[in-house]
């Protein structure tokens, strides 16, 4: 069943726990007691349509939104959404979960540690490039057609063609940490990691679905209409 | 389309003669005969098999074990034995099927068809998730960060090959980069610190 606009935005959150993560990119403040998500998209000046659509897609796999669905939306918070998200990816969950790395991999064998550490490290260099791509060439760029401004020599089919694929290396170390790491090596903190990395996994799972059938489908309208 | 059958049979009699027995009918034809198991990884790759028939007795007494290794190429793809000597019947069971050498044509179809339709999907068997040597030795060069093609050069095999290497090493594993690979060998000891 999808949200809509007259449910209690508590309500919402309580049924799919990981909304708690997309009222802060919003800038939605806790403590909104019995408040609709009318009420609150109102209070904070968010279109609650927009709102909705993301917490939709987040909650239902089945859901995406018709092309229909989103010419009818006001996206123009679309973009501040993603820079928010990648935010909270490079500046929260990536230190946390290489804090918890770092701590096993000190109990490990020094050339195992290095080894492990050189992976990690591979792969937060690897996301920071693909957001900075997103964030310095991709995003002013639509952010200028939403002013009625098409920049030459850039279309979103460059960005469609090279989106890149940032999962395979948390879907690695998922399968290191859950099936080779040596199993007397710190359990507790190993289980911490793997619920981590299960999250992020999910949300950066969602997060690209976003950007591929959401964002660039409504930038080609953009596009077409200028 | 037909169900394409590759034959491992040493005798020309029994091979050629199973050959035209099937193309009686239109459901099976034999697109490859082999008349030994050497290199019948390139051959597999080559001739897309979805059923294997072989005469277990090409089987070293090593291997009967674990025979399906010698076919990981397509590990899901079921395998019969064609049977015309005497075969401890309790090993006979490790194979998806068996035809006898004095089964009509209706019966060996009977039994192929019977094996495709028991078999689709994975086969399960725990040597299909463990790495060859082949696959290890391929797993090594990639954690260095070589190219499907260096690899190929180096282990004197087809890029083709590395790369049906590289898929069973990335289901077997769960692992698809470099460097997710480079942990893994480092772990199991596949390289030196």
């Amino acid at each position: 069943m999808l949200f809509t606009k007259k449910m209690k935005l508590a309500d919402l959150v309580i049924s799919n726990h990981s909304l708690v993560l997309i009222l802060e990119r919003f800038n939605i403040e806790l403590g909104f007691g019995e408040k609709t998500v009318a009420d609150v998209c109102q209070q904070y000046g968010i279109n609650a349509d927009f709102f909705l659509l993301i917490c939709n897609v987040h909650s239902d796999d089945q859901y995406l939104p018709t092309t229909e669905e989103l010419s009818q939306t006001d996206m123009s918070q679309l973009i501040p959404y993603l820079t928010a998200s990648h935010g909270y990816y490079l500046r929260e969950r990536i230190p946390h979960i290489e804090n918890h790395l770092n701590r096993i991999a000190d109990a490990c064998l020094p050339a195992h540690r290095d080894t492990l550490l050189k992976f990690f490290k591979e792969y937060r260099e690897e996301v920071e490039k693909h957001f900075q791509y997103e964030e310095v060439t991709v995003f002013p760029y639509i952010s200028k057609l939403h002013q009625g401004e098409k920049a030459s020599g850039y279309s979103i089919h460059r960005f469609e063609k090279n989106h890149s694929n940032i999962e395979d290396k948390l879907g690695d170390l998922t399968n290191i940490i859950l099936k080779y790491l040596p199993g007397n090596i710190m359990p507790n903190e190993r289980r911490s990691l793997l619920f981590d990395i299960f999250q992020l996994s999910t949300d950066l799972n969602t997060h690209s679905l976003i950007e591929e059938k959401i964002l660039i489908p409504y930038v080609q309208t953009l596009e077409e209409n200028l | 389309m037909k169900t394409r059958i590759l034959l491992i049979e040493r005798s020309p009699i029994i091979a050629s003669g199973f050959a035209n027995l099937l193309q009686s009918g239109t459901t099976f034809e034999v697109v490859a005969v082999a008349d030994s198991l050497d290199r019948i990884a390139e051959r597999i790759i080559v001739a897309k098999p979805d059923v294997i028939v072989v005469n277990p007795s090409l089987i070293d007494n090593s291997k009967r074990q674990s025979f399906r290794v010698i076919f990981q190429e397509q590990p899901s793809t079921p395998i019969v034995a064609l049977v015309s000597a005497y075969f401890d019947g309790q090993w006979l069971k490790n194979f998806n099927g068996i035809i006898e050498i004095n089964d009509d044509i209706g019966k060996i179809e009977n039994t192929l068809n019977h094996v495709l339709q028991t078999t689709s999907g994975h086969t399960e068997s725990a040597e299909l998730y463990e790495l060859s040597d082949r696959e290890r030795e391929v797993l090594i060069e990639l954690s260095k960060g070589q190219t499907s093609k260096e690899i190929a050069e180096k282990l004197h095999i087809s890029v083709h090959t590395v790369i049906t290497h590289r898929k069973n090493i990335v289901r077997k594993t769960g692992i698809k980069s470099a460097a997710g690979l480079a942990v893994y060998a480092m772990l199991n000891n596949l390289i030196e610190p």
